[in-house]
């Protein structure tokens, strides 16, 4: 693990794995949206709004993906002081927060035409918008502080206290009665899908992580590289 | 293709859910790319300023584009 932790190292790997990432997550768009518009049914109660469960389900599944990330590394970052951690951290709370966002909105455009409201504030719908708050909150306080280490410190706080929010999130459509139908996907008897649209609706989900993969690794080089920027400044002003 | 568009009567909710999902996704990828390549620039320019030679280790994961 401790190999990984050497910035200049990561750079290297991340350079070097980047292509990979972008090919791979080129191909899954380009098979999951072609099976999502052409090869799966309209379902038979939804009708053709079905079509929208394939940016909806990923989106809300990788805003809660990006969390639990964000979580794990904020802690990684308080208890090792993994000098990468906390940039991995910051880098992916901006992508989740673009998911979750977009997961509250699909839903909402789903939501009308088959349940008759935009909205309703009911514990699944409620407790997406707490999380898309939580990361609106971590990236403010983040940038509230005028020495960094402190703003990374009380950030990474406020991930690891709003990860209580993630099996809230998971069990909302078991515990509370709910517009929201129950979980289809991830169940004890396994997937209760058929394949025409599990297949496209898994594709998806995996294009969306290879997404998150990429923007992940360019916004943690772009913060590296930041960090190297500042201590130059340092020096230039020390007179070098 | 008249009928791929009207998606059973539900495209007015279909294509914005898809249109505003690539929409953030781009924006947020354009936007992220962008900033790496200011902090690069930046990040090169103060080097020549300061006319670092012996910066080497640091200076061999700069090389590469987005």
């Amino acid at each position: 693990m401790h190999r990984f932790a050497n910035p200049t190292r990561f750079l290297r790997i991340a350079a070097a794995v980047q292509p990979w990432v972008v090919g791979i997550t080129a191909l899954l768009f380009a098979s999951g949206l072609y099976m999502a518009f052409f090869t799966s049914p309209p379902d038979y109660q939804q009708g053709e709004t079905v079509r929208i469960m394939y940016v909806h389900v990923p989106a809300a599944w990788m805003g809660m993906f990006c969390y639990a990330a964000m979580a794990i590394a904020s802690a990684v970052s308080l208890i090792w002081k993994h000098p990468l951690a906390d940039v991995a951290a910051k880098a992916t709370a901006p992508v989740g927060a673009a998911f979750t966002f977009l997961s509250l909105v699909t839903g909402s455009l789903w939501g009308k035409p088959m349940w008759g409201t935009w909205w309703v504030w009911d514990a699944r719908l409620t407790s997406m918008l707490i999380l898309f708050f939580l990361y609106l909150g971590y990236m403010a306080l983040q940038g509230a502080f005028d020495d960094r280490a402190r703003g990374a410190k009380a950030s990474a706080i406020l991930a690891l206290v709003g990860a209580v929010n993630l099996p809230i999130i998971k069990f909302s459509v078991t515990w509370w009665n709910s517009l929201h139908q129950g979980s289809t996907v991830i169940t004890m008897d396994g997937p209760k899908m058929d394949a025409s649209m599990l297949w496209p609706l898994l594709l998806m989900a995996f294009a969306f992580k290879g997404y998150y993969v990429w923007v992940m690794l360019v916004r943690m080089r772009q913060e590296l590289t930041a960090n190297k920027v500042r201590i130059l400044r340092l020096k230039q002003a020390h007179g070098g | 293709m008249q009928e791929f568009l009207n998606m059973g009567g539900y495209g007015a909710y279909v294509w914005p859910s898809y249109g505003i999902t690539a929409l953030v996704m781009v924006v947020l990828l354009i936007a992220s790319l962008r900033s790496l390549r200011a902090s690069e620039a930046t990040y090169k320019r103060l080097q020549a300023e300061l006319g670092q030679g012996e910066e080497q280790e640091t200076e061999t994961t700069n090389g590469d584009e987005a």
